[in-house]
């Protein structure tokens, strides 16, 4: 038999390869390195209370995590609470209901969302949204839900129209596009034949929606809303504009806050000492956030799979 | 023979190169982000009237000390000036290169420009979040004939660090004792109330949007944007409107020789006329000039924009220096900068 040569180019192609991929790992690495580097003046001071300490004083040169890094979160989670929902409705209309010649238009007025670029929607945010909701919608809210007995707090406060709901709102805006496109691409996999027959047995629209549709394309959802969410965390622009930046505790969703991103963009430039050091240390927590996130998504998909592949 | 003609046209173009570095030196300078328009205009100016170009990067305050120290640019540029020990430390010059004037500005229904009195007490108490309603008894006594509503004051500052925020600060740390010990100065601050607009624009679109809010701007921004600005009691007592000549009293007034590198902060200077949150912004020289062509052409660009460029300076709202202050800088020039060993003006 006559051996077969691998030829000399196809060697070269797989190094080369190789090495964009092992580029990926070692600028991953590399990126970790510079900014645990760059904040070991505050990783030494405060060591691991830097997380928990509510204090962003640049005069007398101490600093804390807490406030952006709860203003990240809550901004994230308002953001998702409002785009899940909005994207699945997107979602499910364009695949099961909207006639077919309206879902070409709508489909990529969603996707030219998602290209506007976040400058635009910070600006759009602080001139437009911001005085209507303001003037028209917060007072009323306020005078709604403040009364309510244990969540009132939440709603509570001045009407700036700025603060951490319009931040989380604005972002909900940026990220539906991402999850609907995403939701929409694995609602048009799920095989016919699946959807036939669940409404062959006289399942709804809905039913088939929530007990075929969904629990079938669960792991790309998941993927989607992850996507988003990633989105959310590390907006710099847009949030900058509209959630307040303040260094205080926010408390209420109305009241002024900061985020890790926005912290960065406001206080970079003029910083110096230890203060550039807390701010690198913050990125290094944002970039944990997002791991942590991502690793948590990926671990849910595969206890998932694990499940599923036990029922079948 | 190749190698030969080679060898010619590579000296020619070395000797065309040098021949045009002869003619024409260009400079770069970082810093302060505050005087960036002004330098970008004077710069293009003197381009167009020596030759010479000036890169000035605004990258901030903080990073123009950096780069001046690493040695990477010819002047650097900081709007909080660095104390005489530093500039020793370091071997450096230091003079003031142009003045602007920060004002507080207000939206309150009926309130024109130039309306409401404030004082620097009551503005401290304000933004420590103590006075918290526009018709509180300390803005009504200092305003008797203005209506002021019965509404919360919300309060706008920068949330960026800023030169501006810096005098602003440096400010209610001289006039309130309060301030002083709650808050204290920088360029970046522990703010006790309000939230943040992102740059003088942020501060200005918040304050024009927020009903009852006041906050700080550059002059010029408060006078782009129509914004109503207040009237401020200064050292001597009276109450001035921020303009051109109450920023040029304050500068006149100043004891420049006080500070070392001429690093006064102008706050709260004596003068009937001088508005008290008035600021200047430093450039940053080695005093021993290891590029001597370069340091030369340096000191034209400001020697130039002195003269040449205070109308520009003026036209955009900023205040360009008294006469007497220029002379100060140019005689520190003569007596000061070095080129190996050698005085680096003749």
């Amino acid at each position: 038999m006559k051996k077969i040569q691998r030829p000399i180019h196809d060697t070269i192609f797989r190094f080369v390869t190789r090495t964009f991929a092992f580029l990926v790992f070692s600028l991953l690495a590399a990126i970790m390195v510079s900014l645990i580097y760059g904040s070991h003046d505050t990783l030494a001071k405060y060591g691991l209370s830097f997380l928990w300490t509510n204090e962003w004083d640049p005069v007398q040169s101490e600093f804390g995590a807490l406030v952006p890094v709860i203003g990240t979160l809550l901004t994230s989670f308002v953001a998702l609470a409002v785009a899940i929902p909005v994207s699945f409705g997107i979602a499910m209309f364009l695949t099961e209901l909207a006639p077919a010649w309206l879902r070409r238009p709508i489909g990529t007025a969603i996707e030219m969302l998602a290209a506007i670029p976040s400058i635009i929607y910070g600006m759009w945010g602080l001139f437009v949204f911001v005085p209507f909701f303001q003037e028209y919608v917060q007072p009323g809210l306020i005078a709604a839900l403040s009364p309510i007995p244990f969540i009132g707090w939440m709603f509570s406060g001045a009407p700036f129209g700025i603060g951490i709901f319009t931040a989380g709102l604005i972002l909900s805006i940026m990220i539906t596009p991402f999850i609907a496109s995403v939701m929409r691409d694995v609602f048009e996999l799920v095989p016919p034949m699946l959807k036939e027959s669940a409404y062959g047995l006289g399942g709804t629209t809905w039913e088939v929606m929530w007990k075929v549709v969904l629990p079938f394309t669960r792991s790309g959802v998941i993927g989607g809303v992850m996507l988003g969410l990633g989105r959310a965390l590390g907006e710099t622009m847009a949030v900058t504009f509209v959630i307040g930046n303040a260094f205080q505790m926010p408390g209420s969703f109305f009241a002024p806050g900061n985020s890790i991103a926005s912290a960065l963009a406001n206080e970079f430039n003029e910083a110096g000492g230890l203060q550039k050091s807390a701010l690198i240390e913050l990125g290094l927590i944002l970039f944990l956030i997002t791991t942590i996130v991502l690793a948590i998504a990926k671990l849910m998909l595969m206890r998932m799979s694990q499940a599923e592949g036990k029922k079948s | 023979m190749i190698k030969r003609t080679l060898i010619q046209i590579s000296t020619g173009m070395l000797l065309g190169l040098a021949a045009l570095s002869a003619q024409a030196v260009d400079i770069t300078g970082a810093g302060a982000t505050f005087p960036f328009p002004v330098y970008a205009k004077w710069a293009a100016d003197f381009k167009a009237a020596s030759g010479n170009a000036v890169n000035y990067q605004s990258i901030g305050s903080g990073g123009g000390v950096q780069q001046i120290t690493a040695k990477t640019v010819d002047f650097g540029a900081t709007d909080d000036p660095m104390s005489g020990e530093q500039l020793d430390k370091i071997g450096l010059m230091q003079f003031p290169a142009v003045i602007g004037g920060t004002v507080p500005v207000v939206n309150i229904e009926g309130i024109k420009p130039g309306q409401l009195k404030l004082t620097g007490t009551v503005l401290a108490d304000i933004f420590l979040g103590k006075v918290k309603k526009w018709n509180d008894p300390a803005i009504q006594s200092l305003n008797a004939e203005l209506k002021l509503p019965a509404a919360d004051i919300i309060v706008v500052h920068r949330s960026d660090g800023s030169g501006t925020t810096f005098g602003f600060t440096n400010y209610l740390t001289k006039v309130s004792a309060d301030w002083k010990e709650k808050v204290g100065e920088g360029k970046a601050v522990k703010w006790p109330a309000g939230q943040g607009g992102k740059g003088n624009e942020g501060v200005a679109a918040y304050v024009k949007q927020l009903k009852n809010s006041i906050g700080y701007v550059e002059y010029a921004y408060a006078k782009q944007n129509s914004l109503a600005w207040t009237q401020l009691k200064n050292q001597a007592g009276n109450f001035v409107q921020p303009e051109q000549k109450s920023f040029a009293a304050a500068a006149a007034n100043a004891k420049w020789d006080s500070a070392p590198g001429m690093g006064v902060v102008l706050t709260e200077q004596p003068g009937a006329d001088s508005w008290p949150v008035t600021s200047a912004t430093f450039i940053l020289v080695y005093k021993d000039q290891s590029k001597a062509e370069n340091g030369r052409t340096t000191i034209a660009f400001f020697d130039w924009a002195f003269d040449k460029g205070a109308k520009t300076a003026a036209d955009m709202d900023y205040v360009p220096l008294p006469k007497d202050v220029t002379d100060q800088i140019r005689a520190a020039w003569k007596a000061t900068l070095k080129a190996d060993g050698q005085p680096l003006l003749k």
